[in-house]
């Protein structure tokens, strides 16, 4: 797939610019593509809680909770884009929370009144399903990218200066070009007498070439 | 030839692919000897600056030996085969107005995309290598070969018998830092704040002292960094563990810093201590604003009035949440830019020479260019202390 968009990509180069021949091994791994699917299917249950949600409290058994389901939807739709963000950990965490608040909520409508109580059954099972592989996604991908508790290198003995920090201190001094002066010029082109105002009689001012 | 790839986000991969080739009569092709993975590399790894594709070498901090050169580039640039360059990571044409004044970074004519770049910027800035298709579309550095347009203007001719690690940041971060002090005019006797420590921030910090600051304060959160920073005499502040307005207000006296320096740019990090960082990044992902601007914010709260900014660490489009109200009153001095490489390389090769400065203090990671991919999350995810990543092609 990505060969076929870098060829695709080839349009936009010139005949003596590098083309991808054969593709080699990603920095891209397998919790992070993981997290990436989390975030697609996030983002698609959103859009049909948001926009469809008489199909769910149908099956559900409960008519005119059109409104949480909506709610739930945009919930959804934030968590996927956390999950399609480079924050990815967050986003399969944050679906987990999710899954929570939706056991909860089937929890509830899981009664012996509601003549769809063997849907909500299935929907409790499948949620916990899923909630358990969010958790573990959310978790490869934090270990993936955590900085594992190594010890931090002391680099206290770089200092950049071969001949010592008290050599090279003060080496360039002065020598910031006219142009890349704060007020380059302000000073040369206004001389202040004191004439006028006592108080610009004794500036500080830099006049130089 | 090998060359680390841009397929996604997150997804960079060290593919086979096409021998670059002279195109036109400037051109030269150059054989990687080394190349670095810069911060700026971060920004296209997330895919927060638009315009990248599929198929994209990677990589603005190269050098290497001329192995290639079109008519001109030897007749006008006076390149020849066997030359030792180090590649600016800017593209410059030497000729137009922008680049005989100096300002390189906005070179007029080395971008070949530029209807694209002018409809987002205004303007057009130069071309840069691997650097997505706003500024050219030109393949990148972190490759075995590299073909560089301009290229007798777009080099910098570097002696034999010092070794690539002192020579490679002259390409970016060393000029890059050094542009950050000039712009902030640092003068002796100034305090000089730095926000971030990365490389080009432990740069600037370097450049601040050379330029004769009497303090260098460095801000970051990563202990690493912080020990590196504070190697070369730096004050640092851990901005994770204590206030940064409370304890640059205790280093002044109250006055706060002359110079303010943004090293970080629009991926500052996130922490719960900075409530407006956690706004910004859900205002990011929702794609309701561009760039994080708490850098911003803390550097004109906390500078002296009539003091300067200057802004080096990249941005790439709006903030929200900007002071301008805060900075208008303090009278505060903005000066920012892409370093104009070329403009400050004769300068800091003789400081190299002189040993005033050793850029290859920054390294802490040297591998080779196949194992770019494992690289870029290394250095993305911090892990193993990284602060920055030399390649060489085997």
């Amino acid at each position: 797939m990505s060969f076929m968009l870098s060829q695709i990509g080839n349009i936009s180069r010139s005949p003596g610019d590098p083309k991808v021949i054969e593709t080699g091994p990603s920095s891209l791994k397998p919790a992070d593509s993981f997290g990436r699917a989390l975030g697609w299917f996030s983002m698609g249950l959103g859009l049909t809680e948001l926009f469809a949600p008489k199909v769910l409290t149908r099956w559900l058994g409960v008519e005119g909770k059109e409104g949480l389901v909506r709610a739930y939807g945009a919930r959804e739709i934030a968590s996927g884009v956390m999950c399609l963000s480079v924050n990815n950990d967050y986003g399969a965490w944050s679906r987990v929370a999710g899954d929570m608040l939706d056991l909860a909520s089937l929890a509830a409508a899981y009664r012996d009144d509601n003549p769809k109580k063997g849907n909500v059954g299935i929907a409790i099972a499948a949620v916990a399903g899923i909630a358990i592989v969010d958790a573990l996604a959310g978790q490869s991908i934090r270990s993936l990218h955590n900085r594992k508790g190594e010890p931090v290198r002391d680099y206290s003995d770089r200092t950049g200066f071969p001949k010592g920090v008290g050599y090279s201190r003060g080496k360039a001094s002065g020598g910031v070009p006219q142009d890349m002066r704060a007020t380059p010029s302000s000073a040369a082109a206004s001389p202040t007498t004191g004439e006028t105002s006592p108080a610009s009689a004794d500036l500080i001012l830099e006049v130089s070439a | 030839m090998k060359a680390l790839v841009w397929h996604g986000k997150e997804d960079i991969r060290y593919d086979t692919v096409s021998d670059p080739e002279i195109e036109e009569p400037r051109d030269a092709v150059i054989k990687v000897t080394s190349c670095a993975i810069c911060g700026s590399d971060l920004h296209l790894y997330h895919n927060f600056i638009p315009a990248m594709l599929p198929g994209d070498v990677m990589g603005h901090e190269t050098m290497g030996e001329v192995v290639d050169l079109g008519t001109e580039a030897k007749a006008r640039g006076g390149l020849s085969i066997g030359d030792r360059v180090v590649i600016p990571f800017t593209i410059i044409c030497g000729e137009c107005d922008q680049c005989k004044r100096g300002n390189f970074s906005v070179c007029q004519r080395s971008n070949r995309k530029k209807e694209l770049a002018e409809k987002v910027f205004g303007h057009s800035t130069a071309g840069l290598f691997g650097y997505s298709h706003l500024t050219g579309g030109y393949a990148g550095g972190q490759a075995e070969y590299l073909r560089v347009p301009f290229a007798d203007a777009t080099h910098i001719k570097v002696p034999d018998g010092i070794p690539d690690e002192k020579l490679l940041f002259l390409s970016d971060i060393l000029p890059t830092g050094w542009h950050a002090a000039m712009q902030a005019d640092i003068q002796p006797g100034d305090i000089v704040a730095v926000w971030g420590c990365g490389p080009v921030g432990q740069m600037t910090i370097r450049s601040a002292i050379l330029l004769g600051a009497e303090q260098v304060i460095a801000i970051d959160f990563l202990p690493e960094r912080l020990s590196m920073a504070e190697a070369a005499g730096a004050t640092i502040i851990n901005f994770e563990q204590e206030s940064v307005t409370e304890r640059l207000t205790e280093l002044t006296g109250g006055e706060g810093p002359h110079k303010c320096i943004d090293a970080v740019g629009f991926e500052n990090h996130v922490c719960l201590g900075q409530p407006d960082t956690i706004l910004d990044r859900f205002k990011q992902m929702t794609l309701t604003e561009n760039d994080r601007g708490h850098v911003l914010r803390e550097m004109i709260y906390n500078c002296r009035p009539a003091g300067v900014i200057s802004i080096i660490g990249v941005y790439s489009g709006m903030v929200d949440k900007f002071p301008i109200g805060i900075a208008m009153n303090k009278g505060l001095t903005f000066r920012m830019a892409q370093a104009h490489v070329n403009r400050w390389t004769d300068d800091l090769l003789h400081r190299i020479e002189d040993g005033q400065i050793d850029p290859s203090f920054v390294i802490t990671h040297k591998r080779p260019l196949s194992a770019g991919p494992e690289m870029y999350r290394t250095f993305r995810d911090k892990q193993d202390s990284c602060i920055k990543v030399m390649l060489q092609p085997e």
